[in-house]
């Protein structure tokens, strides 16, 4: 009888896919097959490991060998060297950046040591497409526990003592939210699962249902049993095609296997989920715009009250809530209120998924407890700066959140100690950047996406963020004033005081907090025309160093606008009012005679 | 027609799924669990260490024994192989030589089940051993 000795699992996520793991998948199987292996050995496509910065990600079972940045060609290797032989193979492990020893366990790499994975407990454990994988990790066992033993008051209670908060960036208590749904009486009511995730950076939603399908879907029939409704809908942006198509798998297999339909597990309660399509508008993450959108209207949103709890999706009380959220609930109720709610700080229990990006050596997908320190997730797991060069500042919360610095490194994150600190949670992505960096360039380029995602329903947002951008542009061309960086300010107050939805509310926070922050940065610009970074091309003059220069007309000849003049052999000299600053002598020169200042 | 009617048929289902998971729940507490390291070099096969290796694993599983079973390269006791390196949760690591399966099946019962010294004990310092034994 030949048995399972070995799984190899292999990262199925977006990111990995991208880097061609379905097809090493494929030359897996192919190889064991060559070698009499399939019986004993397993290949299992999961969710995404985190790692994202070093995929394809492959991990062996049970000797939990991590290997990274693994190509289809290296499947040979691994079956014979590692599966028949029992040798790790050095090249494909991970190197610690500090030791530069290979690291063969994942259990001892720092990104993983101080990592609490709840949301994302089954991502990069189990197969996505299997439900049986998720039945066997607990899958449905608290929707089943909830159908046998508790009331929908029960639940709700049980939710508010865990003291979850809605994970999609603002923070409501989830038990209160559902309390309201079910309090309003009506006799058709929707669970909608907010999937439209839109900052740049931020990718947990995506990699949760990827992932993890099931938690969610099982949520969904939870929150379904306690707010009395009988319909789920998830709203997913069609830009996340592998999402969508784990999604749809799991919503036919819970159907096949009776955990979605009529009178689940003989209790009397029917709850079904369908899929709707967003096209991609960051303000349909809103949840007014996002029903409205599947209704099939422009995702516009509109003031609230009254909230989707009285009048939501066709005008019944709708339950909004993001995938994260989702995905804590059968936690939750498997091991307790009392567990979860240990975990964290004193206002904001349990974990946060982050996606690190930008400047940061280990770009990913990490989840950490409540109340640990930037420094911890930007040093520690993160693995620190790219380079080695220095820590500027870190944008949490996407272009709704603020900048925060190095005096903000030791502040435990929670909802209340972001806020606090100028910023706030988001949806939990964090763009780090570095010395190199322009802070009005960075405003710029977060005002830039609102203007783009402004839905143009109210003026403030719609022409006021238009405005904003345009001080932004003329400061970094270097035309603009001191006097002009107090309107700025202004109308950032403005714009943050009369917008009617939560796009135009947080609009400004990347501009306000970085002029709290850097406004020497921004004097800078304004007064002596400077970019420190030098980020912002237009601040930059290319000059000809006279000491380096030996007049061999490299530079003349490369320059597309013939901005630089001299005879051969003589010194040459760029002339400021042509150059374009395209850089292109800069490159030609030999001798380091151009110089950028 | 659905293939889960009542909570009972979730358990069923889930318990009798458990067991293909085992290998991925042990191997993230590996301390927590029976690990049998089986020495599998070229003189370990031949000496029947793939046969020794399949008995652990079927044999646990069908014992109900919680353990991750591994193989490894060669453990330089070659006068002794099928060698095998058994780690009890909390203790330290013990290498057993000769180890077909009439003595796997003594270790499973004795040692593992019961935590009894059995002959074929293997007396050097493992953390030596495996200091040496670093493979580049």
């Amino acid at each position: 009888m030949a048995v399972i000795k070995y799984d190899i699992l292999v990262c199925g996520g977006t990111g990995c896919r991208a880097s061609e793991s379905h097809r090493l998948v494929e030359n897996l199987n192919k190889e064991l097959i060559l070698h009499n292996l399939e019986k004993e050995v397993k290949v299992v496509t999961t969710g995404c490991f985190g790692f994202c910065e070093k995929g394809p990600i492959v991990k062996i079972i049970p000797d939990n060998t991590f290997y990274t940045q693994v190509s289809p060609w290296d499947a040979n290797e691994i079956i014979e060297e590692h599966i028949i032989k029992g040798r790790k193979i050095e090249r494909l492990l991970y190197v610690d950046p500090t030791s530069q020893l290979g690291i063969d366990d994942s259990k001892h790499m720092d990104f993983y040591k101080k990592q609490l994975r709840i949301a994302l407990r089954n991502c990069g454990f189990i197969n996505p497409e299997n439900i049986e994988e998720s039945i066997s990790r607990n899958g449905y066992a608290a929707l089943a526990k909830v159908l046998e033993h508790m009331t929908p008051e029960t639940v709700i209670d049980e939710i508010k003592r865990s003291g979850l908060r809605g994970r999609g960036g603002g923070g409501f208590p989830t038990g209160l939210k559902w309390d309201i749904a079910r309090k309003n009486v009506s006799d058709i009511k929707y669970v909608v699962c907010n999937a439209d995730e839109g900052d740049p950076g931020a990718f947990m939603d995506r990699s949760i249902l990827e992932g993890d399908p099931h938690a969610v879907i099982e949520a969904m029939a939870i929150c379904g049993y306690c707010t009395g409704a009988n319909h789920g809908l998830i709203y997913i942006r069609a830009e996340y095609p592998l999402a969508i198509k784990r999604l749809r798998i799991a919503i036919d297999q819970a159907r096949e296997y009776g955990l979605l339909g009529d009178n689940i597990l003989d209790s009397g309660f029917g709850f079904d989920v369908e899929l709707r399509y967003g096209a991609g508008a960051f303000v349909c993450g809103e949840e007014t715009a996002l029903i409205h959108s599947m209704e099939g209207k422009r995702g516009e949103p509109t003031v609230k009250p009254p909230f989707p709890a009285e009048k939501g999706y066709r005008n019944k009380p709708t339950n909004v809530n993001n995938v994260e959220t989702f995905a804590n609930i059968p936690v939750i109720l498997l091991k307790g209120a009392e567990w979860f709610s240990s975990i964290g700080t004193e206002k904001s229990k349990g974990t946060k998924v982050f996606a690190l990006a930008g400047k940061i050596n280990n770009v990913g997908l990490i989840e950490v407890p409540m109340g640990t320190t930037l420094r911890e997730v930007i040093f520690d797991i993160g693995g620190g700066i790219k380079g080695g060069k220095k820590f500027k500042g870190v944008q949490t919360g996407g272009p709704s959140g603020g900048c925060l610095t190095e005096k903000h490194l030791d502040i435990p994150i929670d909802f209340d100690n972001l806020i606090a600190a100028g910023s706030m949670m988001g949806s939990g992505g964090l763009i780090v950047m570095d010395e190199d960096d322009c802070m009005v360039a960075m405003s710029k380029f977060f005002l830039e996406f609102t203007v783009e995602e402004s839905c143009g329903k109210c003026a403030p947002c719609r022409i006021g963020n238009k405005r904003l951008h345009e001080i932004l542009h003329r400061i970094t061309e270097g035309k603009s004033s001191r006097a002009e960086l107090a309107t700025l300010k202004n109308l950032c107050m403005v714009i943050k005081d009369t917008s009617l939805c939560g796009l135009g509310q947080t609009s400004p926070n990347p501009i306000l907090s970085t002029m709290e922050n850097f406004l020497d940065e921004y004097n800078d610009h304004v007064d002596n025309h400077k970019c420190a970074a030098g980020r912002c091309k237009s601040l930059l003059k290319y000059y000809i160093d006279r000491e380096e220069c030996i007049g061999c007309t490299a530079c003349a000849r490369a320059c597309p606008v013939n901005a630089i003049v001299g005879e051969k052999k003589q010194l040459h000299a760029i002339n400021q009012q042509i150059c374009i600053k395209c850089g292109a002598c800069m490159d030609k020169c030999k001798f380091n005679a151009i110089v950028l200042s | 027609m659905a293939k889960i009617k009542t909570l009972d048929d979730l358990r069923r289902l889930r318990d009798s799924l458990r067991t293909d998971m085992n290998i991925r729940e042990n191997s993230e507490h590996p301390d927590r669990v029976v690990q049998v390291r089986v020495a599998m070099s070229t003189c370990g096969i031949t000496s029947g260490a793939k046969e020794t290796m399949d008995f652990f694993v079927s044999e646990l599983k069908k014992r109900q024994i919680n353990a991750v079973v591994t193989q490894t390269g060669c453990m330089s006791y070659c006068y002794a192989e099928p060698t095998v390196e058994i780690t009890l949760p909390g203790q330290h690591p013990v290498v057993f030589g000769n180890v077909a399966n009439k003595k796997a099946d003594e270790l499973i019962e004795r040692y593992i089940k019961k935590g009894e010294l059995v002959d074929g004990i293997i007396p050097i310092n493992h953390i030596e051993v495996d200091q040496n034994n670093r493979r580049i």
